[in-house]
């Protein structure tokens, strides 16, 4: 077995009690998709099937370069294709390996009822216990990147792992190490932003003055990071969200409802206790008796006229 | 179950109280702890250095074979990656080679050699042995009926005009220049390698 064991969590979806965390000295892991040198050859996909033995469903050609056209429960990263022109009319193809960005803040995990269905390890990945999973799709709307699909076979909810299973022993995830351009790096969270700071300073000198790191401090940063060369407007590569956000209902379902909820269905119980003793169960008398015995009658008497 | 219509009252107010405990944080922490990440599917499996079947680039690949090589396994091929210990790639693969795993397991992979006669339609199976040798018969006969010595300078050339040689791209440098090597005694003029396609 790998190691990442329960006291590697950090968080667990669903419980109130902390998780033990022994191991706090761990390294928090990164990987840094580096969109201004990706070629899009989709070798990323390729490997990350491979690995987690993983075959989708082949599909109709949707007229795009995206294939499948959409994340699937098959399907944990994918490459998106988007076509821009700038203000002087040149055209950019813009090529974004999509999959789930391992939120430092994962609103999965946060709108998740299921316990321990979505864990969180010290070293930063996200994780998806399928064992525990529901199936609800909460995740589904937790999810600020529109990541987790829900499989039509076992009703559980799928995502990348970050290859939590080559990570636990030592290894870099699939898709960074068969990369062949180097776009996908893997190491540590720091070794990654100074590595993208490289990076950025190059491509501001080549002309993207717009060139910068995104690790969306409205999620408490990911562990999942880009090098864009348009870091101004994240929206152009495909819908990637300009500020990502947990949608309001899960914080106030989980943060402000859930004690209310607590709160009436114990003031229920105890109501309820209260009111067995005080109050005891429902008697009848002798007179209710006697007019029900006379209406059941009655309705007898009704029922074998009609018949 | 027979259940009265009191008993089936009582029934439901103590699962809203289980199940109130249960979202109080009193669940069972312990068994759902248990849960861990997929085990490491390559612990033991054994690994083997090879070189990528596909393009001229001929990248390095680890091939993970399921059982440890006793005497009664048969191991078959589990997980292919990049090569990190190789120059060409570097533990790098294209999608193609991302995916050979696919390519070994394929249905319509050729695995044994496969013979058609002259003015038969059929393919059929023969062996490795009857293969080599009517590939060396041939060869040697075409040889010896077209080997050029000398030209017609009287200068000796030793040429072998009439029979090609294709090499396949997927050999290290050392098998290449073998391949090579070989070819060329043989007198062959026409050598090209898959390497250049």
């Amino acid at each position: 077995m790998a190691d990442l064991q329960s006291q590697d969590y950090i968080r667990r979806s669903a419980t109130n009690l902390t998780p033990p965390s022994a191991r706090h000295h761990e390294l928090e892991v990164a990987k840094l998709i580096d969109v201004s040198r990706c070629i899009g050859c989709k070798a990323c996909q390729s490997a990350c099937m491979e690995w987690n033995n993983l075959r989708p469903e082949m599909e109709e050609f949707q007229g795009a370069y995206e294939n499948p056209h959409d994340l699937n429960p098959g399907t944990w990263t994918l490459m998106r294709f988007a076509e821009y022109e700038d203000e002087q009319g040149n055209l950019e193809w813009l090529i974004r390996k999509d999959g789930c960005m391992h939120c430092e803040d994962p609103g999965c995990l946060k709108a998740c009822p299921a316990p321990g269905a979505i864990v969180q390890y010290a070293n930063g990945i996200v994780d998806f216990i399928s064992e525990n999973c529901i199936g609800c799709g909460y995740c589904v709307k937790g999810c600020p990147f529109n990541i987790p699909r829900i499989s039509a076979q076992d009703h559980k909810s799928y995502k990348c792992t970050l290859c939590s299973d080559r990570v636990g022993v030592g290894l870099e995830p699939a898709c960074v190490k068969t990369c062949p351009t180097g776009a996908i790096m893997f190491g540590s969270k720091d070794d990654m932003k100074d590595w993208a700071g490289e990076r950025i300073a190059e491509l501001k000198e080549r002309g993207f003055q717009n060139a910068g790191l995104y690790d969306p401090p409205e999620v408490g940063g990911t562990h999942v990071m880009y090098v864009l060369h348009h870091a101004d407007k994240p929206s152009l590569y495909s819908g990637l969200p300009d500020k990502p956000h947990i949608s309001a209902l899960v914080g106030a379902w989980k943060g402000f409802l859930k004690p209310v909820a607590l709160a009436g269905l114990a003031f229920a119980a105890v109501g309820a206790f209260v009111h067995s003793i005080v109050a005891g169960p429902n008697e009848t008398t002798e007179e209710d008796e006697a007019h029900a015995r006379l209406e059941m009658e009655k309705a007898k008497r009704e029922g074998s006229a009609k018949s | 179950m027979d259940l009265s219509r009191r008993g089936f009252i009582k029934l439901t107010g103590a699962g809203l109280a289980v199940s109130s405990m249960g979202a109080l944080g009193f669940g069972s922490a312990g068994t759902a702890l248990a849960a861990s990440v997929r085990p490491f599917k390559l612990t033991a499996a054994t690994e083997t250095r090879n070189t990528c079947t596909y393009c001229s680039v001929a990248c390095g690949i680890l091939i993970y074979s399921q059982g440890d090589r006793a005497k009664n396994v048969k191991s078959s091929v589990i997980h292919i990656e990049g090569d990190p210990d190789h120059p060409v790639n570097r533990g790098t693969l294209c999608p193609k080679g991302a995916g050979l795993l696919d390519i070994v397991r394929a249905p319509g992979r050729l695995t044994v050699p496969k013979y058609r006669a002259a003015g038969a339609t059929e393919w059929k199976e023969v062996s490795w042995d009857f293969a080599l040798d009517r590939i060396a018969t041939l060869m040697k006969q075409d040889r010896d009926a077209n080997f050029i010595a000398k030209n017609g300078a009287g200068t000796t050339v030793n040429r072998w005009n009439t029979t090609g040689m294709l090499a396949a791209s997927a050999a290290s440098n050392e098998a290449a220049y073998v391949t090579f090597k070989w070819a060329r005694a043989l007198g062959m003029v026409t050598f090209d390698n898959q390497a250049r396609v």
